[in-house]
């Protein structure tokens, strides 16, 4: 076991965790509002919008988050009809094409964990908003999605870490994270175990923090 | 004595003989996708000129041998985990490797060159046709500093853990925007589509990959060789400790050696060469 190179290594690995980081808050970012409407539509009583909404969680959570990352990145980069359009200017940079993908792929599990929470309200109690005369849409506001949130955050707990670990994938298509640094190390040192060990110390550190985070909103929002 | 115990037993004496039957095969690792040195045919098969080369060398050694895959960011630490007792994977012989695993003499000269979309403003760089980073001298100088300029604001793109991302890290051609790839495929890929400004690597990935796809793949600049480039492609074999299993590793390298003397000799690593290189790579 090489100490030194343990030691040597974690100040890059660290610097590359910044780009870790930033990879799973925007992805979380978009993806709980691409989250929140496809939830929404799930619930819509018209049969188009929800059956679309059911696709897209079928189709992302049916598929390996690699594939489609490398459908939106390498796919995507074949098709000449797209190099030439405005989208090129977003899909050429591989930050972005991995933010879209994680954004796309957390989005449907989302939709999936919000819509389950919204079910889980009981009727008395917009039923109880409803005889106290206020509007449906302050029930929705004040008193559906406070209580959806509550619901929904275990497993949107365990999201976030599946999300964390996800990000992983970035270093496939050139971006340099935790996991893609590591790899850059090891093919200059030839040893994966040292360096693996110290990254996988960083990301078991970064699960500790989301861990006991959700674990403290769970508490301050149990009512 | 108990089933459970007796069953133990006899897995683990059976473990103990397949372990002794398959030591005296030579277990050779390669990438598989980086053609014409070695990649895989539709059906999965691995072919190339180093896939048959290494059957042409076990011939010579006179012992079984088996092929298998391994990706290239893995490869050294692979040999080092004893998955595979040699690497024949267009790998060149440089003084950073040599710190961690021996390599039997060359066997083929890889010739490294820049390449560019057509239409590029690279094209038509002024520079030799080829420099030797080992010799070095004024000319050398005067193309490295060409090529920084040309380089310099570009996507440079290159496989991760090669003589090309060394060069490029090296600062030989100063600071580039150096972007790395898991397999030469997809540098390829990003090249054609346009990520990628320029790309490094053996001159024949890029022909061989504009000949199939038909993309217009242009080489610019001069071939590159020595230094950071090393010295031809060779077999890598881990270096030689104390006990039975060093001895064994030790050996290989000699018998290495021994069957590429007569490959040459024979003729025979021209002819595989010039099979799949369209030219005599060999050396």
């Amino acid at each position: 076991m090489d100490l030194e190179l343990m030691i040597n290594s974690f100040p890059k690995l660290l610097n590359a965790t910044v780009v870790t980081l930033k990879l799973l808050s925007l992805s979380l970012f978009f993806g709980l509002f691409i989250g929140l409407l496809f939830a929404v539509m799930r619930m819509s009583k018209n049969l188009i919008i929800n059956k679309f909404a059911y696709g897209y969680s079928y189709l992302f959570r049916g598929t390996p988050l690699l594939v489609q990352i490398f459908i939106i990145y390498f796919g995507f980069g074949q098709i000449e009809l797209i190099r030439e359009s405005f989208l090129w200017v977003i899909l050429k940079e591989p930050y972005w094409c991995a933010i879209i993908a994680f954004a796309l792929n957390t989005g449907a599990y989302t939709s999936e964990i919000l819509r389950s929470a919204f079910q889980t309200i009981k009727k008395g109690y917009i039923e109880a908003g409803k005889s106290l005369g206020i509007s449906s849409k302050i029930i929705f506001y004040k008193i559906q999605i406070p209580i959806a949130i509550r619901q929904s955050l275990p497993a949107y707990g365990n999201e976030i870490i599946l999300m964390l670990k996800g990000t992983s994938l970035a270093s496939t298509v050139t971006l340099m994270d935790l996991t893609g640094v590591a790899k850059y190390i090891i093919s200059t040192t030839f040893k994966p175990i040292e360096v693996f060990i110290v990254a996988g110390s960083i990301y078991l550190f970064m699960t500790f923090i989301i861990h006991n985070l959700i674990k403290f909103l769970e508490r301050k929002y149990n009512y | 004595m108990n089933i459970f115990k007796k069953t133990i037993i006899s897995v683990l004496a059976s473990l103990f003989i397949m372990t002794n039957v398959y030591a005296d095969k030579i277990k050779i690792g390669t990438e598989g996708a980086y053609p014409p040195w070695n990649s895989k045919d539709a059906s999965g098969k691995l072919i190339g000129f180093e896939v048959e080369l290494a059957w042409t060398l076990c011939r010579y050694i006179g012992k079984q041998c088996e092929i298998v895959e391994q990706d290239w960011d893995g490869m050294i630490p692979a040999l080092l985990m004893r998955k595979f007792d040699a690497i024949m994977a267009g790998m060149s012989i440089t003084d950073e490797r040599l710190k961690t695993i021996n390599f039997s003499q060359g066997y083929a000269d890889e010739v490294a060159q820049l390449a560019v979309m057509k239409g590029s403003d690279l094209e038509g760089m002024d520079t030799p046709s080829g420099i030797n980073l080992s010799i070095g001298g004024s000319s050398v100088k005067k193309a490295l500093k060409t090529i920084e300029g040309a380089l310099a604001g570009k996507t440079v793109c290159v496989q991760t853990a090669t003589i090309h991302q060394n060069f490029l890290d090296s600062g030989d051609v100063g600071s580039v925007n150096v972007r790395t790839y898991k397999t030469q495929d997809e540098v390829n890929l990003d090249l054609a589509a346009g990520r990628c400004d320029v790309a490094l690597a053996a001159a024949v990935a890029f022909t061989d990959y504009a000949e199939k796809s038909g993309k217009p793949v242009v080489l610019v600049g001069p071939t590159f060789s020595g230094g950071a480039f090393g010295n031809g492609v060779g077999v890598g074999i881990r270096k030689g400790g104390s006990g039975a299993i060093g001895e064994r590793d030790a050996q290989l390298l000699k018998d290495f050696n021994m069957a590429i003397n007569k490959a040459r000799k024979n003729g025979d690593i021209s002819r595989i060469a010039t099979k799949w290189f369209g030219f005599d790579a060999s050396m």
